[in-house]
C-alpha cells in the first residue's frame, strides 16, 4: 500500500473540519431564507428566528407554511432555518439566531434532550424562546417562555380507544414508531400501552421504528408481516406518513389494507383523508400543525414580559372513515 | 514447507471477499438456528416471496450505489453527493409526472439526463477544478437537497406512473425486477473494468495519480467518467426506492444513503484510499448491512438499540480487512499447521 495511515487521517480530518465550517455556514446563510414583509407603521420591527427540524413530513411542512404565514401577516421579519432532520443543525442555527440578535426564538426540537447548554445561551442573551410541537427536557424550565404543542399522549390514548371500539377490545397489533428518543414517538407510545392496558386481549406483538418516513414505514412493515402476517390484526403508526407505508406493504403481500389489516395512525394530514376515502386506511387522531397564530401570540406575550403557562395544549379530533369524505375539503395540508 | 491446502487458505485469507462473506454466512447460521422462518419461500401469481427475498430486493438501492461509490473510491475519491443526487431525481420525476403527466420514456430520459449533468459538474471540480473529491461532492450534496425540497415546495408527491411503479415493485419472470436491473449495471461496471482497460486505469489512478499520468492515461477523463457513473447508478436507485414506497418525500428520500454505500463498500474490501477494488465485494457489503438490519427488526431489537450491534458487526468485519491484523492471523494460521503435522 502506498498510502499510508497518516494520509487518509489527514484527509478525514480536513473533512471534518471543512463539514463544520460548511454546517455552520449553511445554517446561517445559503438555507435561511429570510422573509422580510412590508413593516407597516414606524415602529421597530420584530426579528424571530424560527429553527425547524426539515420538511420530512406534510404535516411539519403545514406548520413550517403556518409560521411563516403568520410571520408574513404580523409584519413580523422571520429568520428560518430548515435543519433537514439533524439536531447538529438546529443547534448551529439557534446559536446564529442569537449572534444576529433576534427578539425571540420559535424551536420545534428534534429531541428532549441536550438543549440546556444552547437555551442557556439564549437566556443568557434575554431572548425568549417558544417551543413548537414537541417538548424538551430540561432541570430549570425557566430556559424557555412556553410550548405550544398537541398533548401526545392523550392521542395515543384516543386511537386506543378508538381501536378498542373498533375490535371489541381484541386484537394483535404492530407498532410503528417513530424516531428514537423524538417527544411524539415516546408520549405516543406511552399514551397509546395505557389506553389498550384495560383490554387484556390488545397486545403489541411487534414494534419497530419506521422514522416517520414511509419508505421506512413500508420497509419495517414488510419485514413484520412476513413474520407475523398469519396474526397481526391491526397497525398502529406514530404518523400517517408511516401508516401510507404500511399500506403499501399490506398491499404488496396480497392482503386488503384497511379490511384484512385496520390501519390506524396520528397527525390527520391531507394524504391520510384521502387514503381514508379509498377506505385504506381506518382512522387518523388530529394532530393541529397550524400552529403559527398561537406562537406568535406567545412572542409577543413574552416580549411585553406577561406571565406564560408552560404548557398550551392544543384540541385533537379523532377522524375515521365515516367523517373522513366530509372533511377532506377543509384539509389545507 | 507449505504444503497445497495451507497456501489455498492462506490465499483465501488474503482475499478480501471472504470476511464480508464471512460475516454474512454467520448471520444466516444465526437465523438458521434462532429464526428458521427467515428462510421460508412462498409464490403467490407465480411471484417469489419471502424474508430472503424482501432483504435483496431492499437491499438492491444501497447496492447500485455501492456499485457506482467502488469506483469513485477506487480513484481515491468519494462521492457523498449520491443521496441528494437520489432526492433531485426523485422530486424532479415525481413533479414532472404529476404536474405535465410526462410518461414513462420522458421520465427516464428526465432521470439520466439530470445524474448526467449532476455527474459532469463533480467530475470537472474534482478533475479539472481540483477540489478534493469530498468538498466537491459535499458542495453537491448540500445544493441537491436544496433544490430537491424547492422542486416540490417541499411537499411529498405522490408517484402514479406505472414504469417507475414497475422498477420498484415490479416482478420478472417471478423475480422483483430490481434484480434483474442490479445484475445488469453490475455487469456492465464489471465488464468495462475486467475486459477492457478501464478498471487498470481506475485502479492506477487511485495508486498513484501523477505516475498515472505520466504513463499516458487520461486521469482526468477517467476521474469524469467514475462521478458521471457513480451518479447515473444515484438515478436508477432514487427510481427503484420511489417506484417501491410510490411516494417522494424530497428531505428524506437517499438520506444517510451515501453513509451505506461507503460502508458497503468499505466492508466489502476496498479501501478508502483508492488503487485496488472490489465491484463484487461492495455488493456482499451491501447484503450484509440489509441482512442484519432486518435480522434486528425481526428479533424485535429496540429501534433505540439496534444501530450499536451494527456498528460492531460493521467494526468487526473492518478490522478484518485490516492487512496487518490479517497477516497476523494468516501467520497464527499457518503455523499452527505446521505444529500440527
Amino acid at each position: 500500500m502506498k498510502h499510508t495511515a497518516t494520509t487518509s487521517s489527514l484527509r478525514w480530518t480536513a473533512f471534518a473540519i471543512l463539514a463544520a465550517a460548511i454546517t455552520t455556514f449553511t445554517g446561517c446563510d445559503k438555507k435561511s431564507d429570510t422573509q422580510s414583509a412590508n413593516s407597516q407603521g414606524g415602529g421597530k420591527k420584530l426579528t424571530v428566528g424560527f429553527s425547524q427540524v426539515g420538511a420530512e413530513s406534510d404535516w411539519r411542512v403545514a406548520e413550517t407554511k403556518s409560521i411563516k404565514d403568520e410571520a408574513a401577516k404580523r409584519g413580523v421579519e422571520l429568520k428560518f432555518n430548515d435543519a433537514e432532520g439533524k439536531v447538529e443543525n438546529q443547534l448551529t442555527a439557534i446559536r446564529s439566531f442569537i449572534a444576529q440578535g433576534v427578539d425571540a426564538i420559535i424551536l420545534a426540537p428534534k429531541v428532549e434532550t441536550g438543549w440546556e447548554p444552547v437555551l442557556k445561551e439564549a437566556k443568557a442573551a434575554k431572548i425568549p424562546v417558544i417551543l413548537v410541537d414537541r417538548g424538551i427536557s430540561v432541570s430549570d424550565d425557566s430556559l424557555f417562555a412556553t410550548l405550544i404543542a398537541s398533548d401526545f399522549v392523550a392521542e395515543g390514548k384516543l386511537a386506543a380507544e378508538w381501536l378498542a371500539k373498533k375490535t371489541g377490545g381484541k386484537a394483535k397489533i404492530i407498532e410503528l414508531e417513530g424516531s428514537p428518543g423524538a417527544a411524539p414517538a415516546i408520549d405516543r407510545k406511552k399514551g397509546f400501552a395505557a389506553g389498550i392496558a384495560a383490554f387484556p386481549e390488545m397486545k403489541i406483538i411487534a414494534a419497530q421504528s419506521g422514522d416517520f418516513e414511509t419508505g421506512k414505514g413500508k420497509e419495517v412493515t414488510e419485514t413484520l408481516l412476513q413474520q407475523h402476517g398469519k396474526d397481526v390484526t391491526a397497525i398502529y403508526a406514530h404518523n400517517d406518513n408511516m401508516a401510507l407505508g404500511a399500506i403499501e406493504a399490506i398491499k404488496a403481500a396480497g392482503k386488503k389494507p384497511g379490511q384484512d389489516i385496520i390501519v390506524l395512525s396520528i397527525d390527520g394530514v391531507k394524504s391520510a383523508f384521502q387514503a381514508m376515502v379509498k377506505g385504506e386506511l381506518n382512522c387518523t387522531v388530529e394532530c393541529n400543525p397550524l400552529l403559527g397564530p398561537a406562537a406568535f401570540d406567545a412572542v409577543e406575550k413574552a416580549l411585553k414580559g406577561d406571565k406564560l403557562d408552560k404548557k398550551t395544549i392544543v384540541q385533537d379530533r379523532v377522524f375515521d372513515q365515516s367523517s373522513a369524505a366530509a372533511e377532506l375539503p377543509n384539509r389545507k395540508y | 514447507m507449505n504444503s497445497a491446502p495451507s497456501t489455498f487458505v492462506s490465499r483465501f485469507l488474503q482475499s478480501r471477499i471472504v470476511w464480508p462473506l464471512a460475516g454474512l454466512a454467520l448471520l444466516l447460521l444465526f437465523n438458521f438456528v434462532f429464526d428458521r422462518s427467515f428462510f421460508e419461500l412462498s409464490t403467490r401469481d407465480g411471484n417469489l416471496y419471502g424474508p430472503m427475498v424482501s432483504v435483496i430486493r431492499l437491499s438492491v438501492k444501497v447496492m447500485l450505489l455501492a456499485t457506482g461509490m467502488t469506483l469513485v473510491i477506487a480513484t481515491g475519491g468519494v462521492d457523498l453527493s449520491v443521496g441528494s443526487v437520489m432526492a433531485v431525481v426523485g422530486a424532479l420525476v415525481a413533479f414532472l409526472a404529476e404536474k405535465y403527466h410526462v410518461g414513462f420514456p420522458g421520465l427516464l430520459a428526465v432521470a439520466l439526463g439530470a445524474s448526467l449533468v449532476v455527474g459532469v459538474f463533480n467530475g470537472a471540480l474534482v478533475s479539472y477544478v481540483g477540489i478534493q473529491p469530498i468538498v466537491a461532492t459535499l458542495i453537491v450534496m448540500v445544493l441537491g437537497r436544496g433544490v430537491a425540497l424547492n422542486i416540490t415546495g417541499g411537499m411529498p408527491v405522490p408517484i402514479e406512473d406505472t414504469g417507475v411503479l414497475y422498477l420498484g415493485r415490479g416482478f420478472i419472470a417471478g423475480v422483483p425486477v430490481q434484480i434483474p436491473l442490479l445484475l445488469t449495471v453490475f455487469a456492465i461496471a464489471a465488464l468495462a473494468c475486467r475486459k477492457t482497460a478501464i478498471g487498470l486505469f481506475v485502479e492506477a489512478v487511485g495508486d498513484n495519480e501523477t505516475a498515472s499520468r505520466l504513463s499516458g492515461v487520461n486521469a482526468r477523463g477517467i476521474k469524469l467518467l467514475v462521478y458521471l457513473f457513480s451518479a447515473s447508478c444515484a438515478a436508477l436507485a432514487a427510481l427503484v426506492s420511489i417506484g417501491d414506497v410510490g411516494r417522494v418525500e424530497p428531505d428524506r428520500l437517499g438520506q444517510m444513503l451515501e453513509l451505506d454505500a461507503i460502508t458497503a463498500v468499505v466492508v466489502g474490501g476496498t479501501v478508502l484510499t483508492g488503487g485496488r477494488f472490489t465491484l463484487l465485494g461492495s455488493i456482499i457489503g451491501a447484503l450484509l448491512i440489509q441482512t442484519l438490519t432486518t435480522t434486528l427488526t425481526r428479533q424485535g431489537m429496540p429501534s433505540d438499540v439496534s444501530p450499536v450491534p451494527k456498528a460492531l458487526v460493521i467494526l468487526i468485519v473492518c478490522l478484518l480487512q485490516s492487512q496487518k491484523l490479517r497477516s497476523q492471523l494468516v501467520r497464527l494460521f499457518t503455523s499452527s499447521k505446521t505444529h500440527a503435522s
